[in-house]
C-alpha cells in the first residue's frame, strides 16, 4: 500500500470560498442574492412603465397592464420595484467595498505601526464608533446633501472603523507569529510586510466582515431612503416606496409589501453567506460534509 | 499484587469516520505502581488516559473494552455513576494547569467543590482540614489568604500543584496525569515528580502517567507501555525496556534520546506516524521499520512475549541483535575558525525593565554554542538582539569585526543575510499563504539575485536539509513539524550566511524528529563551517550538538566553557543545581 | 482602590472622546456647510432673513469661538432654543427621553434574558434541532432591516393578514407611553426582534468556546454536577464577550432608534432626531446627536467596567 508521506499527493489546501461554498447555507444564501441582484439587473430592461409615469388613479388595485395597481401618485407599483433596486445596491456595493479598503488598510497600518500611530487610529475609530452607523450618515446627509458620492462616503465612513478594528485584530496575532519576524531578520520593508506578509493571513476575517458589512450598509443605505434621503426623492427607490406606501398599506400593500420581500430576501442572502463564511474560517465545519 | 487499574482491548473511533483513534490497548498497573504511556504527539495516549475515566472528546467514542478500577468498570457506568467514580476512584490531572483550573473561581473553593461532590469528608470543618492536608501534601501554603487566590495569581508549578491537591483530594485508587510537567522548568518539574511520586507509593495508588519524555519515565517509573499509531508497540518493566528494547520503535526512541549523563549521539528517523484513517494495513511502523518485511504489512503483529513481564508486538522482537546502529559517524575533528560573532556587554529589556544584564559571547567559525536556561532567563532576548529583531538593547555585537546596527532593517543587506535566524515553532515561522519555494527564494531575491540563479539555489539547499525538489510548491500545511523545520533551515541556509542563530529549534518536535534535526545541523556546521547560536532550554541536548556551552540565568551568564567540561563538571552552584534536576535514563539505570 | 483608579481613568478617554464627538458634530452641522442659515431658510427667503439668522447663530464669529460658545452653554446645561417653534429645546427633549428609556427599558427587559437563555441553550444543544432553528432565525433577524422588519409586523399583525394591533403609537410626547400598551406592542416587538439575535448569537459563541475550554472538560472529568458544571464553569466565563454586546445594543435601543421610532410614529428621541433633521432645526440635530452618541460612550464604559469586575484576571491586574 501506498503510505509514504513522500509519495503522497498533495493538493493545495482548501481556500476559505470554496469551503464555504459546500456549505448548504452559503449555498442558498448566495441563491437569494443572484435573485436579488439579476432582478436589479434585469428589472430596469423589461419595467412596462417609466418610474415616474402616471398610469391611473392612485392607490388602485386591478388595473389591466398594471400587475400590482398603482402608488400614492398613480405610479405602475412593478415598474418602480423593478427599478427601485438597482441604486441600494449599487450604492451599498460602493460604499461597502470602499470603507473594507479603508479599514483594511487603516486596521494593519495601526497592527503594525503599534505605538502611537495605532493609538491615534484607534481613538479615531472609537469616536466615529461612538455614533450609531445610521445616525452618522443621517447627520451628513441631511447637513451635506443626498447625492450618491456623500451618500457612499458617509456609509463607507461609518464601515471603515468597523472593519478596521477586525482587521486590527487579525492582524495583531499575525504580526506576532515567526515567519513576520522572518521577515523582519530579512530586512523587508514595513509596506511589503503588511502587504505581502500580513494581508494575506487576514483575507478569512476580512471576507466575513466584508459581506456582514454590506448587509448592513444596504439597511443603512435603504433606511436612509426611507427616511426621505434619497439620491432622487422622486426616483424609484425600495426605501423610498416603503415609505411612501406604509401610510396606505391597507388600501394598497403592494407597493411596501414587496421592496419589503426583496429587501429582505437580498439581506438574508448576503447575512447567509456571511454565516457560511464565518462558520468554515471558525473551523466548525472545515473539512466536514456540509450540513 | 492486586490490581489498581485493568485496562482491556480497549477502542476509541472517530464518529465520522469510523476509524479507529487507539485499539487493542490492553494495561494493567498495580497499586502503588507508576506506569509510563509514552508515544509521540498523535499516538493516542492522551485519548487512552480520558477513556480511563469514561470521557472521549468531542466527536469520539468508546467502540468496545473495559476499564477496571479496582472491581469498579468504568465503561458500563451511566453518566451519573461515572459522575460519583470521576474525582473519587479515579482522578485525572491535565497536561496544562493554567488553562484547566478555573481563571475565575479562587483555587480554595476549586479544591473544596470536588470533597463536596463526593460528599468526603462528611463535615465542613472535616473538609477544611482535609484541604489543608493536601496542601501540605504538595507542599503548598495552607493558610486563607493564600486558598482566596486566583490560578493565575500562582506560578506554573504551584498551579500544577493544586492541581495534583485536587486528584488525591477524595484518596482515588487510581490516578490519571496527562503530561504533567510539559511546559515546566526543570527545577519545578523536579518537585513536582517527587511529589507525585511520594503521594503515589503512600496511598498505594495506580498511577498513568502520560508522557513523551523518556527521561522523566526512568526516574519516575515503575512500568512502560509504548504507544504508536494507537496501538501498544511494547511493554514491560523500565529497567527491563530501557536495556533490552525489543520493538524496533522503542529502539529508535531510545536511540534518539538525549541523555545529560549517558551518550553523546543522538539518532533520528525520518518520516511520520499516519493519522487515524490513513494508517497502513498491519504494522504501523513498517513504512519506517528497517527490519520491515512483507509479513508485516499483512496484519497487526501480536504481542510476544521477550521475557518475564516484558511483550512487544513485533514478528522480530526476539531477535535480540538488529538494534539501532551507533553513530557511523566518525567524530572528525572540527576545524574551529576566527571569531565571527562577539557579543560584548549587552544588556536588553523590554520598556524600560532589563531583563538581559552584561551579557558578552564570542562564537567562532565552524564552532556551535549552547545558550542554556530556564524560561525567562533573557536567552531568547540575546539570540534576537543578535539577529536584529530586539529593539532596545545596549553594547556592541560585532559581526567579524564589524560593528552592528540594533535592528535588522538598519544592517547592510550583507549582513543581515549573513546572520539567519531559525525560530522556536515551524508552524508559526513560515507563511500558511506561500509555497515552500516561495519562502526560501526571498533572501536571494533582497540579495539581488536573478531568478534563474535563485531558482538552482532553492534546488540545492533543499537537497541538503534532504527534501525533494518537488516541495518547492507544497504549502507549510501540507508539511509534518519536521520537514516544515528542513524547511525553516532551508530558508536560513539559501543565502550562505555565516552565522546561524536556532532559538529552541526542537523544542516542538517528537524525539525521533529532534534527533533528526540535530543530526542535520551538525553535518551542516561540519559541511559549511558555520558558527551556531543553539538557545535552548533542554540540558542534555547540548551535549549531543555544541562544543561550547553557555548557562544563562535571570539575565546573566553565570557560567561558560567546553560543553563536556560544563556540563560533566559545573563549577557554579546554578548549573550544578540545574543538572541535578535534569532527569537521566543512565543516572536512573545505575 | 485599583478599581476606582481604571474607572476614573476609563472615565477620562470617554470625556475626550465625547469632546471629540462634539467637535465632529459641530464641524459636521455648522462649520462645514457652506451657509447653514441658507441651508435652514432655503432658498425663498429674504437677504434679511439671512442677516438675523446668520446673527443668531453667530456664524460671522470665528468657528472656534462658535464652537466654545455652544460647548460651554452646553456644559452649563443650556441647550438652547428651537429654530422652528422659538421654545426651549429642554421643554421639546426632555418627555422624549422619558419615552425612549421607558422602550429601551420595556425592550432590554424582554429582549436580555431571552437572548441569553436561547444563546445558551443553542449552545448546550449545539448542532440539535433548537440550535438550527434558533441560529437560523436569528441570522435572518440579523440580516433584515428594522424599519423592512417593522413594517413586515404591521403588514402581518395590524392590517393585511391579522388585525389585532395598532400600526402606529398615537400618544404626544406629554403622555405617559404606557398609556397606550397596544400601541407599544409593535415597536417593542421590533426592537426586540432586531436586538435578540445579537446577544443570542454571542452568548452561543461564547458559550461553546467555554463548553470546549480545557477547565469544563477538567470539572467534568473531577465528577461535578453538570448542573456546577454549567452554572458555575462555563456561564460566568461566557457572560463577559456578552456584556460587551449587551451594553452596543443598550445604546441602540437608547439612540440608534431613529428608524424604529419613526415608522411606528413614537415620540422618542428618535423620531426627535428625525423630525429635527426633516426641519433642519440645528441646535436640536446638534444636541441629540451628542446626547446618542454620550449613550453610546458610556454604555461602552459601562460594559468594560463590568467586565473587568466580572473577570478576577482583570481585576486583579489592575494597578
Amino acid at each position: 500500500m501506498n503510505t509514504q508521506p513522500e509519495l503522497q499527493k498533495f493538493e493545495k489546501p482548501d481556500g476559505l470560498l470554496r469551503a464555504a461554498l459546500r456549505l448548504k447555507r452559503t449555498q442558498a444564501g448566495l441563491g437569494l442574492m443572484i435573485l436579488v441582484i439579476g432582478l436589479t439587473i434585469a428589472g430596469p430592461l423589461i419595467a412596462p412603465h417609466t418610474q415616474t409615469e402616471f398610469i391611473d388613479m392612485p392607490n388602485s388595485l386591478n388595473i389591466p397592464g398594471a400587475l400590482f395597481g398603482t402608488d400614492y401618485l398613480g405610479q405602475d407599483v412593478w415598474s418602480r420595484f423593478l427599478i427601485g433596486g438597482r441604486s441600494i445596491l449599487l450604492l451599498s456595493l460602493s460604499a461597502t467595498l470602499l470603507g473594507a479598503t479603508a479599514g483594511t488598510f487603516l486596521g494593519l497600518l495601526a497592527a503594525i505601526m503599534k505605538k502611537k500611530t495605532d493609538e491615534v487610529i484607534m481613538r479615531i475609530f472609537d469616536v466615529i464608533l461612538s455614533f450609531p452607523q445610521i445616525l452618522l450618515a443621517l447627520l451628513l446627509v441631511s447637513m451635506f446633501d443626498a447625492s450618491p458620492t456623500l451618500t457612499i462616503l458617509a456609509v463607507a465612513l461609518s464601515t471603515t472603523p468597523r472593519v478596521g478594528r477586525i482587521i486590527r485584530g487579525a492582524a495583531l496575532s499575525v504580526v506576532e507569529r515567526d515567519f513576520v519576524q522572518a521577515a523582519t531578520a530579512l530586512g523587508e520593508s514595513r509596506i511589503r510586510i503588511l502587504f505581502s506578509e500580513v494581508l494575506p493571513n487576514v483575507t478569512g476575517p476580512l471576507l466575513v466582515e466584508v459581506s456582514l458589512r454590506f448587509t448592513y450598509s444596504i439597511a443603512t443605505i435603504a433606511s436612509l431612503a426611507f427616511l426621505g434621503f434619497a439620491p432622487d426623492p422622486t426616483a424609484a427607490n425600495w426605501g423610498t416606496m416603503i415609505q411612501e406606501n406604509s401610510v396606505v398599506i391597507v388600501i394598497q400593500p403592494w407597493g411596501a409589501v414587496l421592496p419589503v420581500i426583496a429587501i429582505a430576501v437580498l439581506t438574508i442572502g448576503t447575512g447567509l453567506c456571511s454565516d457560511g463564511l464565518s462558520r468554515v474560517l471558525a473551523g466548525i465545519d472545515r473539512g466536514g460534509k456540509g450540513e | 499484587m492486586s490490581d489498581g487499574l485493568r485496562i482491556v482491548d480497549l477502542r476509541l473511533d472517530v464518529e465520522a469516520t469510523g476509524c479507529d483513534i487507539v485499539d487493542q490497548v490492553s494495561i494493567s498497573i498495580a497499586k502503588g505502581r507508576v506506569l509510563a504511556l509514552v508515544g509521540e504527539s498523535g499516538s493516542g495516549k492522551t485519548t487512552v488516559g480520558l477513556a480511563v475515566l469514561g470521557h472521549t472528546r468531542r466527536g469520539v467514542s468508546i467502540n468496545c473494552g473495559k476499564v477496571f478500577c479496582g472491581e469498579t468498570e468504568i465503561l458500563n457506568l451511566d453518566e451519573g455513576d461515572k459522575r460519583k467514580v470521576r474525582g473519587r476512584l479515579v482522578s485525572y490531572v491535565p497536561q496544562d494547569p493554567s488553562s484547566s483550573l478555573n481563571p475565575a473561581l479562587r483555587i480554595g473553593l476549586q479544591l473544596r467543590e470536588v470533597l463536596e461532590a463526593h460528599n468526603f469528608g462528611g463535615s465542613d470543618e472535616a473538609r477544611k482540614a482535609r484541604i489543608k492536608e493536601m496542601m501540605a501534601e504538595v507542599l503548598l501554603p495552607s493558610d486563607d489568604e493564600y486558598l482566596e487566590r486566583y490560578p493565575h495569581q500562582l506560578s506554573g508549578g504551584q498551579q500544577q500543584r493544586v492541581g495534583l491537591a485536587m486528584a488525591f483530594a477524595c484518596r482515588p485508587s487510581v490516578i490519571v496525569l496527562d503530561e504533567p510537567t510539559t511546559g515546566l522548568d526543570v527545577s519545578t518539574q523536579e518537585h513536582v515528580l517527587k511529589t507525585i511520586r511520594q503521594l503515589t507509593r503512600d496511598h498505594g495508588v495506580a498511577a498513568l502517567y502520560i508522557t513523551h519524555d523518556l527521561a522523566v519515565i526512568a526516574d519516575l517509573a515503575d512500568d512502560v507501555a509504548v504507544m504508536y499509531a494507537g496501538r501498544v508497540v511494547e511493554q514491560g518493566e523500565v529497567a527491563e525496556i530501557f536495556k533490552n528494547p525489543a520493538h524496533p520503535y522503542t529502539r529508535h526512541l531510545v536511540a534518539a534520546a538525549p541523555d545529560i549523563a549517558g551518550k553523546k549521539a543522538i539518532i533520528g528517523l525520518a518520516g511520520r506516524a499516519q493519522s487515524p484513517g490513513k494508517r497502513p494495513v498491519g504494522c504501523a511502523f513498517a513504512p519506517r521499520c528497517e527490519l520491515a518485511e512483507d509479513a508485516c504489512r499483512v496484519e497487526f503483529p501480536a504481542m510476544v512475549s521477550v521475557s518475564v513481564r516484558h511483550d512487544a508486538a513485533c514478528i522480530k522482537a526476539k531477535q535480540s541483535s538488529s538494534g539501532v546502529g551507533a553513530s557511523t559517524k566518525s567524530e572528525s575533528t572540527r576545524k574551529i575558525g576566527e571569531p565571527v560573532i562577539e557579543v560584548s556587554a549587552v544588556s536588553a529589556g523590554y520598556s524600560g525593565n532589563l531583563v538581559v544584564h552584561d551579557v558578552s559571547l564570542t562564537i567562532r567559525k565552524g564552532e556551535c554554542l549552547a545558550l542554556v536556561g530556564e524560561s525567562g532567563s533573557g536567552k531568547t532576548t540575546v539570540s534576537r538582539a543578535i539577529g536584529g529583531l530586539h529593539r532596545e538593547w545596549t553594547g556592541s555585537i560585532r559581526l567579524n569585526g564589524r560593528e552592528m546596527k540594533t535592528m535588522a532593517r538598519q544592517r547592510a543587506v550583507a549582513d543581515r543575510l549573513a546572520i539567519q535566524y531559525v525560530f522556536q515553532n515551524p508552524y508559526g515561522s513560515l507563511n500558511p499563504r506561500r509555497t515552500v519555494g516561495d519562502s526560501i527564494v526571498r533572501p536571494l531575491l533582497i540579495d539581488g539575485k536573478s531568478k534563474h540563479d535563485a531558482r538552482r539555489s532553492v534546488l540545492e539547499v533543499l537537497d541538503k536539509v534532504s527534501l525533494p525538489s518537488s516541495y518547492t510548491n507544497k504549502y507549510p500545511d501540507q508539511l509534518s513539524g519536521g520537514e516544515r523545520q528542513r524547511i525553516a533551515i532551508a530558508r536560513a541556509l539559501v543565502s550562505e550566511p555565516e552565522v546561524l542563530v536556532c532559538d529552541e529549534v526542537t523544542s516542538a518536535l517528537d524525539v525521533l524528529v529532534q534527533a533528526a534535526i540535530v543530526d542535520l545541523l551538525s553535518d551542516l556546521r561540519r559541511q559549511l563551517g558555520l558558527a551556531m547560536l543553539f538557545v535552548t532550554h533542554n540540558l542534555p541536548l547540548v551535549r549531543s550538538i555544541a562544543d561550547e556551552v553557555a548557562v544563562m540565568s535571570e539575565g546573566r551568564i553565570v557560567e561558560v566553557g567546553p560543553s563536556e567540561s560544563v556540563i560533566g563538571n559545573p563549577q557554579q552552584q546554578y548549573t550544578q543545581s540545574l543538572i541535578l534536576a535534569t532527569p537521566s535514563i543512565e543516572r536512573s539505570m545505575r | 482602590m485599583p478599581i476606582l483608579k481604571f474607572i476614573a481613568r476609563r472615565l477620562g478617554l470617554g470625556v475626550l472622546t465625547i469632546f471629540a464627538v462634539s467637535v465632529l458634530i459641530f464641524l459636521v452641522t455648522q462649520a462645514f456647510p457652506s451657509d447653514p442659515a441658507q441651508a435652514i431658510l432655503g432658498r425663498e427667503t429674504t437677504p434679511e432673513a439671512l442677516d438675523a439668522l446668520r446673527q443668531e447663530l453667530g456664524l460671522y464669529r470665528p468657528a472656534v469661538t462658535q464652537f466654545g460658545a455652544w460647548f460651554f452653554d452646553i456644559l452649563q446645561g443650556d441647550i438652547g432654543k428651537s429654530f422652528v417653534t422659538q421654545l426651549p429645546l429642554s421643554d421639546y427633549i426632555a418627555p422624549r427621553v422619558g419615552n425612549s428609556l421607558f422602550l429601551m427599558l420595556v425592550s432590554a427587559v424582554f429582549s436580555i434574558p431571552i437572548s441569553i437563555a436561547v444563546g445558551a441553550f443553542s449552545a448546550l444543544r449545539r448542532d440539535q434541532t433548537f440550535d438550527k432553528v434558533s441560529s437560523t432565525t436569528s441570522l435572518v433577524l440579523a440580516a433584515v432591516p428594522e424599519f423592512v422588519m417593522g413594517t413586515g409586523l404591521i403588514l402581518l399583525l395590524s392590517t393585511s393578514v391579522f388585525q389585532i394591533l395598532p400600526a402606529i403609537t398615537l400618544i404626544d410626547a406629554g403622555q405617559k407611553p404606557w398609556s397606550d400598551i397596544s400601541g407599544m406592542v409593535l415597536p417593542v416587538l421590533t426592537l426586540i426582534l432586531a436586538v435578540t439575535p445579537y446577544v443570542s448569537r454571542t452568548m452561543r459563541a461564547s458559550m461553546i468556546e467555554m463548553l470546549e475550554s480545557d477547565y469544563v472538560e477538567m470539572a467534568r472529568l473531577k465528577g461535578m454536577s453538570e448542573r456546577t458544571v454549567l452554572l458555575r464553569h462555563a456561564l460566568p466565563n461566557a457572560l463577559g464577550p456578552v456584556f460587551q454586546v449587551i451594553a452596543l445594543n443598550l445604546a441602540y435601543l437608547a439612540g440608534g432608534t431613529v428608524i424604529v421610532e419613526r415608522l411606528f410614529n413614537f415620540p422618542g428621541i428618535g423620531s426627535a432626531l428625525a423630525d429635527s433633521v426633516r426641519a433642519r432645526d440645528l441646535p436640536a440635530i446638534q444636541f441629540l446627536t451628542l446626547m446618542i452618541a454620550g449613550v453610546y460612550v458610556l454604555m461602552n464604559l459601562l460594559a468594560d467596567v463590568a467586565t473587568v469586575i466580572a473577570t478576577p484576571r482583570l481585576r486583579t491586574s489592575l494597578k
